[in-house]
């Protein structure tokens, strides 16, 4: 009896384990270079797992159309292997072991969320293989650390803070005691949103401000209707809420239901939420923090201006109105990657860290320049309030075309 | 055992042993596949063997995650600063700190579960069929959400593990390694219990608890150590995955319901559930079809996987080793007559 | 901490004793999407009690019902009148699934069948998210808003509209079950297939029936949430447990119960989540399922310690 069971377990012991080999096989081309990522394709983080990986898509076309990247005299096309790590850290650091064992990929795009890439970036450490992200802006990434992770954007406490100073500002001018002004917010239970919520919180306590309401959203985000009536009792001056795009769609909606206001109102992900386009009236004066606006003043010699890559990607992808900033941060880590290459003229993952760790350069995206723990320490967060159905950016004061429209008016 | 299966037993023992130095690659997929053994064998007891169907196994396995992970952490820092700092505290242990610490970690999250088993049969065991199996769901929901509010543990933000001390390579072997031991232990033990009256009793559970009860046998305390036995190796389990993932978090990661909850149990049915091997063919097919759709099918993964268990359920519910059995009733010690027996006694 | 959030529990019962109007914002919420509930949670009742199969996919029923309507708003037609279509769309697929899947594992162990409905669920997902995108969508319904009390108190006119759908189409149901013939077959067979076989019920087309209804049932349901809520195609989860927490606690036969049952775990979430904090909604939800469950429990115990 046993024999032959063992059988049938050897027999498909084998077969996988011949499987696995047959495929497992990387036969790469003499001229490709491969990235390797593990990115939400399905999962809670579905929807911006797909802004990321557009955006990486778009940059790797761009760079493959102007010639590549040479070194020493051979030319070299972008590819990138992914993988759908279902919006999970677990998975994530799984298959980051696996693009880097099996796949044999030393060139690590980062994962959509801060969970995930606090799941990956230990494994791209251990391994010694450089990863460049752009879509985990926790700060307790940048803390540990790690030498081979090198992180486009600005971090996390940085979105909603600013929204706090600028209520602070505008108190005062018209009058009021910046301690006086009550928040109310709403975050969801993830590393991201509870480091926005940090930075909320530390910025909320320089200026003395009372927070009435402190409420997570439920799991799956679709309803934060009680939180919403505890706001209507208690009538905070500022609302926050972040919960990626979905937390921002009921936070919008469910707003306008309750016939829920106030004079501020900031959420993050307001654009990979399409506001504008799903609820126009119902957006309208809300603070969205972005880690890039296409009317800002950056350009470079692969996209040129932020203008002209927001027109180029919204002509390549009819499905999108706006361009969301993570499409955007997307690309400019294959520019950044592109340039390490260029400039350490060789594909040793040492050569590429250190080159990495040089980076000064300016993109489309903006001024690229990582600190020693690897985040970026030359871009700014601007703050975009939806005025007549577009965003506008309108903080800090340097950057802005418009000025805030404020206190924020219940929309009909 | 007869010499022939010991022999196989040592062959697979050697495979398995061998498999991270001839695919060192494979090595950490191999690691979770031991998991996943470990996960079919524990529900296999619980439902196969017992018939009483959990679908919140995963509260043990996660209980175990988190038992290990404070216990590692704790053994140098305050949990509660860790936690708070939400990893801005880089964990700096000496190799004896990180070796103690996951000894003492692995041994109580094994025990941990055990306890919580112990508690939850006394509330849930009661129930029956259908209910059971939606109450344990209910529970192992209630434990993620309740863990991702409490702060102390990380909440939502999680908690991130202590690094393994040592290269690349001996890791993976290292977890390689721990992860197929407290597999083939869990082999081995329920491979012992199975001979035992105990089995006898839970599957008189399984076949008609009433009479059973009625004949005298103590459903109660036979059903808790069934669970405990599952609770015990699914904590330690926990306490691997945890370590190998590096990062974990009360709703994915350490009480995935729909994903890991759902795969225990798919897995035995497809392998054949109240059978010793049944069990681990369920696993190795099923984790080899989805690491194989999970890279080749991207997008269609779910699908398959979906596909392939109401395919499982409406065509082969007896799974692989029911329909060997079928088939050929003899590899299992049954004989079948293919002359007609002369009749005993006229009628 | 802990101290902290006991004390904010309290203050939340304070806002809602000091502005009594506070609850009856809860209650509006809570009943409008009980309603829902209640439609999911009776469909799922009724193929429960007729095929003893639990539909674990019931909630994903009522996300596929949300993006047919959808995609038909996006051609002009108004999501109310999108109900009809929808109904008899899903109707049309609950009988397929009828035929591929369901037919085959009714005479299944019950444990059996819950797992093929979980296949079928897991499949429904995905093939929604390749064909509808992982975007949450909402639909618009045109309607406005009524403001009450000074505008402490709000609820938008579809959510009023969708109650009296949910009343309108359970009592529908209510009165088919009772009154017509094929109401009766269905109830014969509910209460024993053989001797509705023996009395010459085709109980393989009852079955069917039973199991289109469901689907058109959520599919109703699927519409209303996309007016009144949002849907995406992972969000099926969350109907599929309430549904099943509530048949539980109910009961299969008692239809008033499952309705009480549904309007009353709405009401509830309502109040965990204004209390406790909207991430405890999901948790108080399953602790009150263990609670009923475990009661239910002591009392078949001190029944059967009474027969002894």
């Amino acid at each position: 009896m046993k024999v032959q069971i063992s059988n049938t377990v050897r027999l498909t012991g084998a077969a996988a384990v011949a499987a696995a080999l047959a495929f497992s096989g990387q036969a790469a081309a003499a001229d490709t270079i491969t990235l390797g990522s593990a990115i939400s394709i399905t999962g809670k983080y579905s929807q911006e797992g797909k802004n990321a990986s557009d955006g990486y898509n778009f940059g790797v076309k761009r760079i493959n159309e102007m010639g590549g990247v040479k070194i020493n005299g051979k030319t070299y096309k972008l590819a990138i292997k992914y993988y759908d790590d279902e919006s999970t850290p677990a998975r994530t650091a799984q298959l980051l072991e696996r693009i880097i064992n099996q796949d044999g990929i030393k060139y690590i795009l980062g994962p959509y969320g801060s969970g995930p890439t606090k799941a990956a970036a230990p494994v791209t450490e251990k391994y010694k293989i450089p990863m460049v992200e752009a879509e985990g802006a926790s700060r307790s990434l940048f803390t540990q650390g790690y030498r081979y992770m090198f992180a486009a954007l600005s971090t996390s406490d940085q979105y909603l803070s600013p929204v706090i100073e600028l209520a602070a500002e505008l108190a005062k001018k018209s009058g009021k005691n910046p301690s006086d002004m009550k928040i109310g917010m709403a975050f969801e239970n993830d590393p991201f949103s509870l480091d926005v919520r940090q930075g909320v919180v530390d910025e909320a306590k320089k200026y003395g401000m009372k927070i009435v309401v402190d409420d997570k959203m439920p799991r799956d985000l679709s309803d934060i209707s009680a939180t919403l009536t505890k706001i209507k009792a208690l009538r905070p001056d500022i609302l926050a809420f972040s919960g990626h795009t979905k937390g921002a769609t009921t936070a919008t909606r469910q707003m306008k239901e309750l016939g829920v206001n106030a004079s501020i109102v900031a959420m993050t992900h307001c654009e990979s939420a399409k506001l504008t386009s799903q609820f126009s009236a119902a957006s309208e004066g809300i603070l969205c923090p972005t880690q890039w606006a296409e009317t800002l003043k950056y350009k470079d010699g692969v996209f040129g201006t932020a203008m002209d890559y927001n027109k180029a990607f919204l002509a390549a992808h009819k499905e999108y109105k706006i361009v969301p900033y993570q499409v955007a941060q997307a690309s400019a880590v294959i520019e950044i990657w592109a340039d390490a290459l260029r400039r350490a003229q060789s594909l040793d993952t040492e050569k590429l860290r250190d080159a990495l760790a040089a980076t000064d350069m300016d993109t489309f995206y903006g001024h690229i320049k990582f600190s020693a723990a690897g985040n970026n320490i030359a871009k700014p967060m601007v703050l975009r309030q939806i005025q007549d159905g577009k965003y506008v950016v309108v903080a800090p004061t340097k950057y802005a075309s418009e000025p805030v429209v404020y206190p924020r008016k219940a929309p009909m | 055992m007869t010499r022939k299966s010991l022999a196989l037993h040592l062959i697979l023992l050697a495979a398995g042993i061998a498999a991270p130095f001839l695919f060192p690659a494979h090595t950490i997929q191999f690691a979770v596949f031991w998991i996943f053994v470990l996960f079919s064998q524990t529900w296999d007891t619980m439902g196969g063997q017992m018939g009483y169907n959990s679908l919140g196994n995963v509260t043990f396995f996660g209980f175990g995650m988190y038992i290990c992970a404070i216990v590692q952490i704790a053994l140098v820092y305050n949990v509660g600063d860790y936690t708070a700092a939400d990893g801005a505290i880089k964990v700096d242990f000496t190799d004896q700190q990180y070796y103690t610490g996951l000894a003492l970690g692995v041994f109580l999250a094994a025990i941990g579960p055990v306890i919580l088993a112990a508690i939850l049969s006394w509330i849930l065991l009661g129930l029956r069929g259908p209910y059971f199996a939606i109450g344990t769901l209910g529970v192992a929901i209630a434990a993620a959400e309740l863990t991702s509010a409490w702060g102390w543990v990380g909440g939502g933000s999680g908690i991130a593990m202590p690094v393994f001390p040592g290269g690349p390579g001996m890791r993976e072997r290292f977890f390689y390694g721990a992860c197929m031991l407290a597999a083939v232990l869990c082999y081995l033990f329920l491979r012992w219990l199975y001979s035992t009256r105990f089995t006898l009793a839970i599957n008189a559970i399984r076949d008609d608890e009433d009479k059973a009860e009625a004949l005298g046998l103590h459903t109660t305390r036979y059903k808790t150590v069934a669970w405990c036995v599952s609770a015990f190796f699914l904590g330690i389990a926990g306490a691997l995955f945890g370590n190998m993932t590096g990062f974990i978090e009360p709703l994915e990661t350490a009480y995935p319901t729909l994903t890991f909850g759902i795969f225990m149990v798919a897995m035995t049915l497809l392998g054949g559930k109240g059978t010793l091997w049944g069990p681990i063919i369920g696993a190795t097919l099923f984790y080899t079809v989805r690491e194989l759709t999970w890279t080749y099918l991207l997008g269609w993964q779910y699908i398959a996987l979906g596909v392939l268990i109401i395919v499982n359920v409406v065509y082969f519910q007896q799974g692989i080793l029911g329909w060997l059995r079928a088939r050929k009733p003899e590899w299992f010690g049954v004989r079948v007559e293919t002359q007609p027996s002369k009749a005993v006694g006229k009628p | 901490m802990r101290v902290g959030a006991i004390a904010s529990m309290w203050d939340n019962i304070q806002i809602l004793v000091t502005a009594p109007v506070f609850n009856i914002q809860l209650w509006l919420n809570g009943l409008s999407i009980g309603a829902v509930f209640a439609l999911a949670a009776y469909g799922l009742a009724l193929v429960w009690g007729v095929t003893s199969v639990k539909n674990l996919a019931q909630g994903d029923f009522v996300m596929l019902g949300g993006y047919l309507g959808y995609e038909l708003s996006r051609h002009g037609v108004h999501p109310i009148v999108a109900i009809v279509p929808v109904g008899a769309l899903m109707f049309g697929y609950g009988w397929l699934i009828y035929k591929l899947i369901i037919r085959r594992v009714i005479q299944l162990d019950l444990f059996t069948s819950l797992l093929a409905t979980f296949g079928l669920a897991i499949t429904m997902q995905q093939v929604m998210n390749l064909v509808f995108g992982p975007d949450v969508r909402t639909l618009k319904s045109g309607f406005g808003r009524f403001d009450m009390f000074g505008g402490m108190v709000d609820i938008t006119q579809i959510r009023v509209i969708a109650f009296g759908m949910c009343a309108v189409l359970a009592v529908a149901m209510v009165l088919f079950l009772r009154k017509s013939r094929m109401g009766q077959a269905i109830r014969a067979t509910a209460q024993d297939p053989r001797a509705a076989r023996v009395l010459g019920v085709n109980t393989d087309l009852v079955y069917a029936l039973t199991f289109s209804i469901n689907s058109a049932i959520c599919g109703v349901a699927g519409v209303i949430i996309a007016m009144i809520w949002v849907i995406q195609p992972f969000y099926g989860i969350a109907y599929s447990v309430r549904a099943f927490v509530i048949v539980t606690a109910a009961g299969l036969g008692n239809f008033p119960a499952v309705i009480v049952t549904a309007l009353g775990l709405g009401v509830i979430e309502q109040y965990a989540g204004f209390v406790l904090g909207a991430q405890f909604q999901q948790a108080t939800v399953v602790s009150l399922l263990l609670i009923i469950l475990i009661w239910r429990q002591l009392l078949l115990r001190r029944h059967r310690l009474a027969l002894q």
